[in-house]
């Protein structure tokens, strides 16, 4: 069964290894390649670790994609923490206000093919992530 | 996860084994930065071929063993950075600048053997 969802809860820096393992395996029952695999665990580590680093608790969920004659994989971090008070600035290389390289969310989209952000200040944050297999 | 951490002769081999979170990480930095003092290390070689992902947070905390351990008076080398992992560090915008690479160990060793003894062993 290569179809469940799977629901990762992140709560400490354990948690963000067991998501993108978790992460890299069901991309691999999908199909994805070798470095495919690396990228998409790589992405996850870098979204699971804001969780704890601005929100200290939050939830990686992981599904299969189906669109059409494309398959992919669905990546969801979601948390009830302080927010993105500004997303386009979240989104600029080196911007950073935890004392990071500031590369998470800018990087996390260079890794994927699609990767948005909704979030307000006080709000949470969601981020959702795609990658399409080739 | 505890890294094994091997001493030879002047230098001293960290050889991780499987994925590290953050908390492994800081050790091992603390770990080499203890040891290149208690044997008075000229070298270390951080062998990463068995880690899963180099994120950034990863990559920082290299960055900071390299330069703690120059500091310490020692030189790092990190080896066996794979293939599709090099590939997923280029796309997100990760360098390793200021700290010396090499494809494995045994050339890891050749670079140490260079630069704290002024040539590879046996060739000089």
């Amino acid at each position: 069964m290569a179809s469940a969802e799977r629901h990762i809860s992140i709560s400490s820096d354990a948690d963000i290894v067991t998501a993108r393992q978790q992460g890299r395996a069901l991309a691999e029952q999908l199909g994805f390649s070798g470095s495919e695999l690396t990228i998409i665990a790589t992405a996850i580590s870098e979204v699971a670790r804001n969780i704890v680093e601005y929100a200290r608790t939050g939830e990686i969920v992981l599904s299969p994609l189906v669109d059409k004659d494309r398959r992919g994989i669905l990546i969801v971090a979601w948390d009830e923490g302080p927010g993105i008070p500004d997303i386009s600035k979240a989104m600029m290389d080196g911007y950073s206000t935890s004392g990071s390289l500031g590369l998470g969310l800018p990087g996390a989209k260079r890794l994927m093919d699609e990767l948005e952000v909704s979030s307000s200040a006080g709000q949470g944050t969601i981020v959702k992530m795609k990658k399409w297999k080739r | 996860m505890q890294v094994p951490i091997l001493k030879q002769g002047d230098y001293l081999i960290a050889s991780i084994q499987a994925a590290l979170t953050d908390a492994d990480l800081v050790e091992l930095r603390d770990e080499l930065t203890e040891r290149v003092g208690r044997f008075r290390s000229r070298g270390v070689i951080v062998d990463v071929t068995a880690l899963d992902v180099m994120d950034s947070y990863a990559v920082r905390m290299l960055r900071a063993v390299a330069h703690m351990l120059k500091l310490r008076g020692a030189e790092t080398v990190i080896v066996g950075i794979p293939p599709d992992v090099a590939f997923a560090m280029v796309q997100l915008g990760l360098t390793l600048e200021g700290v010396a690479t090499a494809l494995d160990l045994e050339e890891g060793l050749v670079y140490l053997d260079q630069k704290t003894k002024g040539g590879p062993r046996g060739i000089r």
